[in-house]
């Protein structure tokens, strides 16, 4: 099984000519952004609200986690109900130094008029009062120790939730925890993170978490319009470097080895791969980016707190994939964008009623129900989400992968053997 | 180039010819509703929903406001924290609205802030909560601590003679800072740090028969035990059903909540739990001929079966004083408005009058009541009207500070340093 | 127009009544007499009211004590005559007079002021009824009477109970009051030796009441000397630096005493330092470079050298007037002998206690896990059986839960509604569990990852669907009368009957399941299929049947928790996700495929939770935080649990 028999090359083409996709992706990208960038009001017409600015921003940041949600289950086979977390874990990492700052800022400010000059320790108690008063505390706990560094959280941001994947992973994978198990172990994972970061005790201002975080310090002249935008280039920019990251490394043989992974674990791990140190590195990495999207994410929406970490959010990013469409990375991308915004459109209570006469439905209220409901359709009846879509258009017939699985679940091959 | 010009050109006079319209009123007067209509919190805010349209539907027949109608702009922030802030943006930003009534939970109103702030908005937030917060650009008419929990604690210590304390919460911002501020109340008054007893349960929390021994194990020293209750929510479902199954009358181990009102108690046999105690600014069962109208008119529009509460007649406090300042400054500018809204009076549905002060919190009488067997609450208990506190006077970094901005234009002055310490509120 | 009115009502209510009041009945005159405190109504004030009813002597006074308990007192707002009331409807009062309880008539309400009591009040009130009561020929009263004594207990109440004791008839009464009665003496007795006999009685007893009345004994004040007084009353001798005595502590008491100079805050200084600013220096030292602690320090040692302030103590001063002191705890609630007494019988308790509250953690955790076991069982039977994970089986209790609401609105006997709530929580929720074993499961039994994502989507929509129902507000399932309050053992030791309910139905469905599997012909066929579904569809066994059963069957068995569940706790449509996380985590723990696994796995999941609770009283979520992070560690040494299956049937 040779690396050309699947890329079916043997020169070395460029990524993006190899895989058209990408550069249909990217150019799609840019458009977008330009788009919203003339549209907008920090810097152009004025069509499309600030608040909606931040919403599209969010969005592609939503998309950014569910590309590393495709990479680690759609690619790699393991459905990781905890990359939610790593996000959460991402923006607590970047709103501590946001939050920090802003209040140094104001205190010092405060100071300045005092007789004395102020002490280090004086500065920091008032520091610590201003953000753990409404907790009911004012000493900093020692997770803050770094907060008031910016290059220092910032590496957090990929540390944090890089290393936590990788001591969880390594202990999960080195024990062969797979399938079912590692889901429901992944979800306690979240859950044991959100209930102890719900407690006032974790030194994170329990419930009710971070907040004022679309303020960036000592930036209180530009306007939100402005640094909404700001926000909206960066993840875009972030968006395409991590597509582009996330196709070079299902492109190789690499990506073939993690595939195969997927397919049949144990068939690879007796061909002498590696498995536990390959699933470790994609979920690691997939966490890394799950980081990076978070640290985007939350100061564009302002407040981070425990429930934004709550296990059903991790859920909703599987959700999320599997409607797009698993084992392609656009199909990703276009789940977590079309199902996001449709449910905004929802519960924003812009669907218009529908009267039954007997009963109104209100899709503020039913449109979970249908997410559900059509969640079970898409799994039941189109496994391959809205990305089969694309399929069609380009009448593209399943490649044949000589007796090689064609879903990304084993049992996918075996149906149709069944059918046949 | 050339069409972007003519768009700023065309705003550009579209806003000059605005300006002078504005200063006065343009209709109709634009009211936002920012409460959650789905997910956890809608139960509680979904009432409060309803309650700012009745009142805006009953200002509409008296003739609006300033010769204007009134259009309430309902938005549903659906429970979500992050999601609060964005609709108060689009609620100032797309809706252009005039005044905002909305939240319940702090954590929404924390995130709400930095933005009504940055947009100058006015929010009217009805829901007692834990203080230490003042915002220019916020009202509220719900209890602060020394509104609710102080008065509430003088009561157990003085009428019910409590010397023993047990502090339940649920764990989050509310109920830690006001056990925080009775704990340090509580030991002003002499009570030892050793009869104070604090424990904090996640949210709908539901096994309760360990913490419940644990209160009862409290009398063993001999001094009288009282409970202290904040716990949120359907939780309380679970402690007075594990309270009643203990056989802890009221008269043994008093329990006083601040976070179960009417609404909460409808989904409760109250049988087992009569004489057990709450506080609040209001209660359903006030004997005065406004509540009885209020309370009819409520159940007319919503059912016989339908309660009034709390936040309720916050709201109706709250609405009626800033539909009196638009009217006294003749315009819906926000700081014309905030500026109005100092010293207005207007009657509480318990009887005596409400005022607004200028650290923009109102004096209101403070309330206890004994839970009946029908759900509702007996009052045996009406102070004279208590001025909210935004900063309390018994934590010490918060001693020294106070809220005006009528004079000081500050929301949090040191008075000890002489020094504004912040003009936006923390959040 | 409103002033009409009211005159209209004043004449109404002179018109109204029947009789007239005896305005100048004795006890009327002696309500009368203490108008003004009666009216404000506090319990700081109230005293004198009560005793001089109480102490009147009058006929009367024990039905207005009574009354004025109750709540039924009402005063004239023009008269300031009391009256018996009861209310007719809202607005109208049927009175009686204070004096012979006759009917006056009917009033409206607007004229009366309801006296409202409160319940300190009404503790005060009950104390000075005792006397009434304790001699009343009902035993009720007799025993309410012992009640109210125990709750507020008076000095004059030894020598009432010691009579009343004299004539007590009834056994149960009098051992009851002979139990008191050796209390008071603790309390009141006048004679050291009569307290000390009391409090030897006691040793060992558990009640609370014991214990509430020795601790005060015992209380003592932190003292300080240059030497140990050689009196009795010392009850220890502290160290300064120790955990019981802080040095800060120590150090503060001797200068309250006025026994050494005092210590400065930060803040203190800082403001003295201010107070002598001069021309932006404080004593010379330039006020920009104040910017530490150490700087303020120097600042203010040259201060005071100058005499502006007051010098303060340095911590080498601290420590060698500490050591000039010794530091002592004195009794100080009653005299040595007693104290001593109560010391050791509260030690002998105290071990005692220990232990109880032992056995106490272990009720509370056995019950705990026999909640997560019946949470738990349905699901370990999906999941053992057919590999399926079932994200809506949380759904499914909530699902039984609200039958048991829905045919408590119907039937209102509470106890009838249990026995029709418990098989229709099971029909219903079995129902729904072969539908969605048939539409949905049944497509995907070999796609594992996806049927956990399917049942997910199943279960938010049920959870949205009974929100559109029910309502986010908790519904009441109220338990039946027999199932109310618990079996106390002692005061420590007490478990709610519900609970037990609970427990025994675990053990029933324990019972059950394992008789079904082990000894029917459908429990043969579901144990064959777990093992090898291939082998046993060729051996003539329907695998569709089975499963669907099986599903069906685990479903139900939800159904039945999820009445428990909401009988103890709450119905909301959330309840099921309490309890998911928590059942999967039992399921894996004990053993997937193992009915005695899931036992195992509730066992230690709610051992445990209940072990880091007594631990970490003061925060019940970091339990749970800790529970799942222990079970994560676990997992890694038995991934497949404390019982896994051996063999093939481990790999399927």
């Amino acid at each position: 099984m040779s690396e050309t028999s699947l890329t079916g090359s043997h020169t070395r083409t460029p990524l993006a000519l190899r895989f058209p996709s990408v550069l249909i992706f990217l150019a799609v990208l840019g458009l977008f952004t330009l788009g919203v960038t003339i549209l907008s009001e920090g810097f152009g017409i004025g069509v499309i609200s600030t608040s909606f600015v931040k919403t599209l921003g969010k969005t592609l940041c939503l998309c950014l986690v569910a590309l590393a949600m495709d990479l680690v289950w759609g690619y790699c086979g393991i459905l990781s109900l905890g990359h939610m977390a790593f996000f959460g874990l991402g923006g607590y990492a970047i709103g501590m130094w946001l939050m920090y700052e802003r209040t140094r800022l104001i205190v010092v400010d405060s100071l300045v008029a005092s007789e004395l000059p102020p002490t280090a320790q004086e500065i920091s108690d008032g520091i610590a009062t201003q953000i753990f008063g409404v907790v009911g505390a004012s000493e900093f706990p020692p997770v803050w120790a770094f907060a008031h560094s910016l290059p220092i959280q910032l590496a957090f941001v990929v540390l944090i939730p890089g290393l936590f994947a990788l001591i969880f992973g390594w202990l999960a994978f080195r024990s062969r925890v797979t399938g079912v198990y590692l889901s429901i172990l992944t979800q306690a994972m979240t859950l044991a993170l959100s209930l102890y970061l719900f407690q006032n005790d974790s030194g994170l201002r329990g419930n009710n978490g971070l907040s004022g975080l679309q303020n960036l310090p000592s930036l209180d002249a530009v306007p939100q319009a402005t640094v909404s935008l700001w926000f909206f280039w960066g993840s875009a920019f972030a968006l395409g470097a991590g597509y582009l990251l996330c196709a070079w490394i299902v492109s190789g043989k690499f990506g073939s080895v993690i595939r195969a992974i997927r397919d049949d674990e144990a068939r690879v791990r007796f061909l002498g791969y590696p498995v536990d140190a390959f699933k470790l590195f994609i979920f690691t990495l997939t966490a890394v980016i799950a980081g990076i999207a978070g640290a985007l994410y939350y100061p564009q929406a302002g407040i981070i707190n425990p429930t934004e970490i709550a296990p059903i959010a991790s859920i909703y990013l599987a959700v999320w994939v599997a409607i797009g469409g698993r084992g392609r990375l656009y199909g990703a991308v276009i789940g977590a964008a079309f199902v996001s915004l449709l449910s905004t459109w929802f519960t924003g209570g812009q669907a218009p009623d529908i009267n039954l006469g007997f009963y109104t439905i209100q899709w503020v209220n039913w449109w979970t129900v249908l997410l559900g409901l059509s969640f079970v359709a898409v799994t039941l009846f189109a496994p391959k989400g809205l990305g089969g879509l694309v399929d069609l258009i380009v009448d593209r017939t399943s490649p044949n992968r000589h007796g090689a699985d064609l879903g990304p679940d084993p049992g996918a091959l075996r149906e149709k053997e069944a059918e046949k | 180039m050339s069409t972007r010009f003519l768009t700023t050109t065309a705003a550009a006079a579209l806003f000059a010819t605005t300006l002078p319209a504005m200063a006065e009123v343009s209709c109709p007067i634009k009211v936002g509703v920012l409460h959650s209509l789905s997910g956890t919190m809608a139960i509680s805010e979904t009432t409060l929903k309803d309650t700012m349209e009745m009142l805006v539907e009953q200002q509409n027949e008296k003739g609006g406001v300033m010769g204007c109608e009134l259009e309430a702009v309902v938005v549903d922030p659906a429970s979500d924290w992050p999601l609060f802030a964005e609709k108060a943006r689009e609620l100032l930003t797309v809706h252009e609205v005039d005044v905002i009534f909305g939240n319940w939970t702090s954590v929404s109103r924390k995130s709400v802030l930095p933005v009504i702030e940055e947009l100058n908005g006015l929010l009217f937030y009805p829901v007692q909560y834990e203080g230490e917060e003042s915002s220019k650009n916020v009202f509220y008419t719900g209890a602060a601590p020394n509104q609710q929990a102080i008065p509430a604690t003088d009561y157990f210590l003085e009428e019910l003679g409590v010397e023993k304390f047990a502090l339940l919460g649920t764990d989050y911002v509310y109920p830690r800072t006001t056990n925080n501020i009775l704990e340090s109340y509580l030991k002003d008054k002499g009570i030892a740090e050793d009869d104070i007893f604090v424990n904090y349960t996640p949210f709908g929390h539901s096994d309760w028969s360990k913490i419940v021994s644990d209160v009862v194990a409290l009398g063993a020293d001999g001094k009288k035990v009282g409970v202290i209750s904040t716990i949120n929510g359907d939780a309380n479902v679970g402690f007075y059903k594990e309270l009643a199954a203990a056989g802890i009358s009221a008269d043994d181990i008093p329990v006083v909540a601040f976070s179960v009102g009417e609404e909460e108690l409808s989904g409760l046999d109250t049988t087992n739990l009569v004489g057990h105690l709450a506080a609040w600014n209001y209660f359903q069962s006030a004997d005065t001929e406004a509540n009885e109208a209020w309370v009819a008119a409520w159940k007319a529009r919503m059912g016989e079966d339908r309660v009034t509460n709390d936040p309720m007649e916050a709201h109706y406090i709250g609405f009626n004083m800033w539909v009196n300042a638009v009217e006294q400054a003749e315009s819906t500018d926000v700081d014309a408005v905030r500026v109005a809204m100092y010293g207005q009076e207007f009657p509480n549905l318990t009887g005596g009058t409400a005022v607004m002060l200028p650290n923009h919190h109102l004096a209101k009488p403070v309330l206890i009541g004994e839970i009946q067997e029908d759900g509702q609450f007996d009052i045996i208990s009406q102070t004279e009207e208590v001025p909210g506190d935004a900063w309390t006077d018994f934590l010490p970094e918060s001693a020294v500070l106070i809220s005006d901005w009528k004079d000081l234009e500050c929301g949090m002055y040191n008075t000890q340093t002489e020094t504004c310490v912040q003009i936006k509120s923390n959040y | 127009m409103l002033n009409i009115l009211r005159l209209l009502t004043f004449a109404l209510a002179v018109a109204a009544p029947a009789s007239a009041q005896q305005a100048d009945a004795p006890i009327q005159k002696v309500l009368q007499e203490h108008g003004d405190i009666i009216s404000k109504s506090s319990r700081r004030t109230i005293g004198p009211a009560i005793d001089a009813l109480a102490d009147s002597g009058l006929p009367a006074a024990r039905e207005v004590l009574n009354r004025w308990q109750a709540k039924q007192m009402w005063r004239n707002e023009e008269t300031g005559l009391y009256v018996f009331a009861e209310e007719v409807d809202s607005d109208t009062l049927r009175i009686f007079d204070v004096a012979d309880g006759m009917e006056i008539g009917t009033a409206p309400d607007d004229d009366y002021d309801q006296l409202k009591p409160n319940s300190g009040i009404r503790g005060m009130i009950g104390a000075a009824l005792v006397r009434f009561q304790l001699t009343d020929p009902d035993p009720a009263m007799r025993l309410q009477a012992l009640e109210t004594i125990a709750r507020d207990a008076e000095a004059a109440h030894l020598q009432t109970l010691r009579g009343a004791i004299e004539t007590e008839q009834d056994k149960a009464i009098a051992a009851a009051m002979v139990r008191l009665e050796r209390l008071l003496t603790i309390q009141f007795a006048e004679d050291d030796a009569d307290r000390i006999k009391a409090i030897e009685s006691f040793a060992g007893d558990l009640g609370v009441d014991v214990r509430a009345t020795l601790n005060p004994l015992v209380r003592t004040r932190l003292e300080t000397a240059d030497a140990v007084p050689e009196t009795k009353d010392v009850a220890r001798v502290l160290s300064p630096a120790s955990d019981a005595l802080p040095r800060e502590d120590a150090y503060d008491l001797l200068v309250s005493a006025d026994l050494a100079k005092p210590r400065i805050s930060r803040e203190d200084k800082r403001a003295a330092l201010v107070a002598n600013l001069e021309n932006g220096a404080v004593a010379g030292v330039q006020v920009a470079t104040l910017d530490t602690e150490a700087a303020r320090d120097i600042a203010y040692a040259v201060l005071a050298q100058q005499g502006k302030v007051e010098p303060v103590a340095t911590e080498a001063e601290i420590d060698a007037t500490l050591d000039k002191f010794v530091f002592f705890e004195r009794y100080i609630a009653a005299p040595p002998a007693v104290a001593l007494a109560a010391a050791s019988a509260l030690k002998s308790i105290e071990n005692k206690v220990a232990v109880n509250q032992g056995l106490d953690l272990g009720l509370d955790a056995l019950s705990l896990a026999s909640i997560y076991f019946l949470a738990a069982i349905g699901l370990a039977i999906t999941f053992g059986v057919m590999r399926v994970i079932n994200m809506a089986h949380g759904e499914f209790i909530m699902m039984g839960a609200y039958t048991g609401y829905v045919v408590q609105q119907i039937v209102p006997d509470y106890t009838l509604s249990i026995i029709i709530a418990l098989p229709l929580a099971f029909a219903v929720t079995f129902g729904a569990g072969v539908a969605m074993e048939r539409l949905v499961i049944r497509w995907l039994y070999h796609r594992p990852l996806e049927t956990l994502l399917a049942t997910f989507g199943i279960s938010i929509a049920l959870q949205q669907i009974a929100k559109n129902i029910f309502g986010t507000q908790a519904r009441p399932l109220t338990s039946p009368d027999w199932l109310d309050g618990s079996l106390i053992i002692n005061d420590i030791v007490s478990i709610s009957y519900i609970r037990i309910a609970i427990f025994v139905l675990a053990l029933l469905f324990l019972g059950l399941i394992l008789l079904v599997m082990n000894r029917t012909r459908l429990g043969l066929e579901v144990r064959a299929v777990t093992q090898n579904p291939r082998m046993a569809a060729s051996m003539g066994i329907n695998p569709d049947r089975i499963n669907m059963l099986t599903f069906g069957f685990g479903s139900g068995i939800a159904g039945i928790a999820g009445v428990a569940i909401g009988l103890y706790a709450k119905v909301t449509s959330e309840m099921g996700s309490d309890y998911i996380v928590q059942s999967f985590m039992t399921v894996v723990v004990g053993g997937v495929g193992n009915i005695w696994g899931t036992l195992l796995g509730a066992t230690l999941v709610g051992t445990l939770q209940k072990g880091i609770e007594f631990l970490n009283p003061s925060n019940t979520l970091a339990a749970q935080t800790y529970m799942i992070l222990f079970i994560i560690l676990f997992i890694q040494f038995r991934p497949r649990g404390i019982i896994a299956l051996k063999g093939r049937a481990a790999e399927a």
